[in-house]
């Protein structure tokens, strides 16, 4: 590893450095006791998407901000940068970072892994003028540029008007946000925001500052194409009516996906696409806890929340653990309300017609896989999920449009160097 | 489902695959039957390597015969095949193993097998990527790669048009022996012959006897792409000779450049591993062994690692032929690594045999009898 | 943090702020798209979290590596295929 000085044995391992994992790993280092506590995140800085960038010059939430201090002045060992290809046996993970690899062993791990966004194909939306609308708020705090560019925010979930206010903030114009739930099921989401003033506070902030923006519930994106002028034409419907947008970028992303693959391989068990946790974090395999998205979807609060329960949890604090359970409870009820609230319409899966493009790494239409019978059928005769991305990509989709379930996990987690793979054996471990 | 079937063959790999096609083409009625996907049993987890080996003159000659007909068929093949006629590159570490290419290069130039003996440095301009040092190599340039599960799709269609029923999804759980097969559901399907041509799982459909194939794990590794990187598929000499020739765990330098421009990176063997879980231990001799060959391997991004099971008969030979048993019951398994290969040899053989035509090459070398029938039970 | 960052993208010199990621220095230096597809297909950024493979660029002379996960500095190379 770059750090050779740097230790490689940790009482508590948290992997993800999102606010579930800086909970965790705060929680688990303030503990009574001398616990040493690790963060292995692969992002640049730690904070996750959500408080990506806060760090940096890029503008400051006070409590991303606060936790962010808090973090650096823990004594929790933060390796960002850092990506886990796979287990290395018993109590260790295997680690890739620019300058190499290396193995960490634990003796609690924390995952909190975050999520990812769920891409739906249309036509033409592997433009480079198409990006996720999570992707986009990401890039924006990492230096993307978007000053004076129109931008239309298309998708599902609350996290579109986060991404609108990100893009106004740093310049750009959004020209709409466009929600496929129904205003119904929308305007009930904002009846049980009531329930959790934190969130009402900061919907209600959001609204004001997007208060131009035409928010289109019950809207969603059909087909996007270069137009003559330049720009990228987006065509919208409503089922009923079509509207048409003109713009330099389409933000689009149709909600959040678990990320269950490290749990998966580590054998923890997994129920509707989560990982599976007790009252206490922990997961059916012992030592093992996860907190945040990783667990389903519930947002950032929720996930701070569960994390530093997890890590008072993997310490044995049972009664700091036990004083968050309440907080975490009504966070859990919130995800559930939030994913009835913007579950997909059947609309979505008509979108692709069969010369568009399903797994971006391949290159492989619709056309191509709506005759197959399974992931792993279509796998083997079509490409479909075996680029670089492993099916990230393209397997959000197809779970959506076909019912498809993702294949075995197996090393390498992640693409990484062949010479890295050279860490996954342990010394002293033969073969059988 | 009224009138009976002449053959069903058991297994929609690329061996039962082109077994259906040829019996279908001979003018049988055929069933072709597999519980999953077509080629993805151990046809998806091979290399895709169609190879002329001499590990034995019967080897030989089924290889040989085999690539023939792969170059018969190449002008055919959809482009998801991905034939690539890349040509084998044998490489040899020194004196010992150079003096291995000259004996087996006159023996392939006695059989009419065109090969290239590369001394000393010319191997590094014909691939250099691979370290110095080396010795020299031998290049096939008649061998190619395809990639077998479209391989075997294909084969499937072609045996459609020929007539053939193909069923996914059926599992069979035995062969009846008065011919035909019962599926797990029950159902049980009548035919004159029937054709175990279920790989790794062929001795589980004929137990209590059970067959003479025993599993032998492997282990690939792909990267992502880097067209050109090597040119050619780049096996060390000792592959089977020193690498794989024992019975124990062993692994040899193997690189095959895929026509996507991904390097494909073998190889490992192992007995008694049945389980598909990615092996650490061996997988890191396989990769340190590809990396003494070519030592800037190790930069390159890998995008997946998986196992399959070969299956493996204890003289290295396929079983193509009748159980001496019972004649209603037919064998074209045990292909080991070479199955890409001899998927087509193998169908040849069988349906001659199975018409009464003359095969082409001797078949007695891969005729079940071979063992005897303890053997056949308990090896 | 406040001094900037100056790199080269496709072989002209371009100027970052701090914590800027090589896939928003391409942007900034005008690339429209990042790599051609399998079937020839222009792209670019999609996750923007190094999930989709998207933004593969070559860096420092390595190929294949996310721009979305490599934070930009002095003198650092980037290479898409919109110079090929």
């Amino acid at each position: 590893m770059s750090r050779p000085e740097a230790r490689s044995e940790f009482d508590v391992l948290v992997v993800g450095g999102g606010p579930a994992g800086i909970g965790a790993a705060c929680a688990a280092v303030e503990s009574s006791g001398s616990v040493r506590v690790g963060l292995i995140d692969e992002s640049p800085w730690p904070g996750g998407q959500i408080w990506r960038g806060e760090g940096l010059a890029h503008g400051h939430s006070a409590k991303a901000g606060l936790w962010l201090k808090r973090l650096a002045a823990s004594g929790v060992e933060v390796r960002s940068g850092s990506t886990v290809i796979g287990t290395g046996g018993a109590g260790v993970l295997v680690v890739e970072d620019r300058s190499g690899a290396g193995r960490i062993s634990y003796n609690r791990l924390i995952l909190c892994s975050g999520s990812r966004e769920r891409f739906l194909p249309f036509p033409g939306w592997t433009s480079p003028r198409v990006v996720g609308a999570g992707g986009l708020q990401t890039l924006v705090k990492s230096g993307w540029p978007v000053e004076g560019k129109r931008v239309v925010v298309a998708g599902s979930g609350p996290l579109l008007l986060a991404v609108a206010d990100g893009v106004n903030a740093a310049g750009g114009r959004v020209a709409a946000i466009v929600e496929q739930a129904s205003w119904k099921r929308v305007m009930g989401f904002g009846m049980e925001l009531s329930r959790f003033p934190a969130k009402l506070g900061q919907a209600v902030a959001l609204r004001s500052r997007l208060a131009t923006v035409p928010y289109l519930c019950g809207w969603w994106p059909t087909r996007v194409e270069d137009s003559t002028d330049g720009l990228l034409r987006v065509e919208l419907t409503d089922g009923r009516r079509t509207r048409e947008e003109r713009v330099d970028l389409l933000a689009c992303g149709f909600g959040l996906i678990p990320s269950i693959e490290l749990a998966g391989m580590l054998g923890c068990g997994v129920k509707g696409g989560r990982i599976g946790v007790d009252d206490c974090q922990q997961t059916d395999v012992a030592g093992i806890y996860a907190a945040g998205e990783a667990t389903g979807i519930k947002g950032g609060d929720s996930a701070l929340v569960e994390g530093r329960l997890a890590g008072y949890s993997s310490v044995g604090e049972e009664v700091r653990a036990d004083s968050l359970k309440g907080e975490r409870d009504r966070w859990r009820r919130f995800g559930r309300a939030m994913e009835e609230a913007f579950v997909l319409r059947d609309e979505l899966k008509c979108l692709a017609d069969d010369s568009t493009i399903v797994c971006r790494c391949e290159d492989v239409t619709y056309g191509k896989l709506k005759a197959r019978g399974s992931a792993r059928e279509a796998k083997l005769q079509t490409r479909c999920g075996m680029g670089p991305c492993q099916g990230r990509v393209c397997g959000g989709a197809t779970s959506f449009l076909f019912g498809w379930e993702a294949d075995t996990v197996r090393p390498p987690l992640m693409a990484s160097r062949l010479s890295s793979l050279l860490h996954l054996k342990g010394q002293g471990e033969s073969e059988r | 489902m009224s009138e009976a079937r002449d053959t069903i063959i058991v297994g929609a790999g690329i061996v039962g695959s082109a077994c259906a096609w040829e019996c279908a083409k001979r003018g049988l009625r055929v069933l072709l039957l597999d519980a999953g996907p077509i080629g993805g049993g151990t046809t998806a987890a091979g290399m895709g390597h169609i190879v002329v080996m001499d590990d034995s003159e019967a080897q030989f000659a089924l290889t040989a015969y085999s690539r023939r007909l792969w170059d018969e068929l190449a002008a055919e093949l959809p482009r998801e095949v991905e034939h690539d006629p890349c040509g084998t590159l044998w490489a040899a570490a020194d004196e010992e193993e150079m003096a291995e290419v000259h004996r087996k290069a006159h023996y392939y130039r006695e059989r009419g097998i065109e090969v290239e003996v590369i001394e000393g440095s010319n191997l590094r301009e014909m691939e250099p990527r691979l370290r110095a040092g080396l010795a020299g190599g031998l290049r096939v340039p008649g061998d190619s790669v395809v990639y077998p599960p479209c391989a075997a799709r294909w084969m499937t269609e072609r045996a459609r048009e020929a007539g053939a029923e193909v069923r996914t999804g059926a599992r069979v759980r035995r062969l009846v022996e008065e011919g035909g097969v019962e599926l797990d559901t029950g159902e049980v399907i009548e035919a004159v012959v029937s054709v175990n041509a279920a790989g790794i799982g062929a001795g589980g459909l004929m137990m209590p006897e059970g067959l003479p194939v025993r599993g032998r794990k492997g282990h690939l590794a792909i990267t992502d792409r880097y067209p050109g990187f090597v040119r050619h598929q780049i096996i060390e000499l000792g592959y089977l000779k020193s690498a794989h020739g024992g019975g124990g765990d062993s692994v040899a330098f193997n690189i095959q450049p895929r026509k996507t421009g991904q390097m494909l990176i073998g190889s490992s063997r192992q007995y008694d591993a049945v389980d598909t879980q990615v092996e650490p231990p061996i997988l890191d001799r396989m990769l340190r062994r590809a990396i003494e060959y070519i030592p800037t391997l190790g930069e390159l991004s890998v995008v997946r690692v998986w196992t399959g099971q070969r299956a493996a008969t204890p003289d290295k030979l396929p079983l193509i032929g009748p159980m001496p048993s019972n004649s209603a019951i037919w064998l074209a398994t045990g292909h080991e690594g070479l199955g890409i290969t001899t998927s087509l040899g193998t169908a040849r053989l069988l349906a001659d045999r199975l018409v009464g035509g003359e095969p082409e090459i001797p078949s007695k070398a891969y005729d079940p009898g071979r063992f005897a029938v303890e053997a056949l039970a308990h090896v | 943090m406040s001094e900037s960052i100056r790199v080269r993208v496709n072989g002209e010199d371009v100027v970052v702020p701090p914590g800027t990621v090589a896939a928003a220095a391409a942007a900034r230096a005008g690339v429209t798209f990042f790599r051609l597809s399998v079937g020839g297909d222009r792209r670019g950024p999609l996750c923007g979290m190094g999930i989709c493979f998207e933004c593969r660029m070559t860096i420092d002379g390595r190929p294949h590596q996310r721009g979305c996960m490599v934070v930009c500095e002095n003198g650092m190379e980037l290479q898409t295929d919109e110079s090929a």
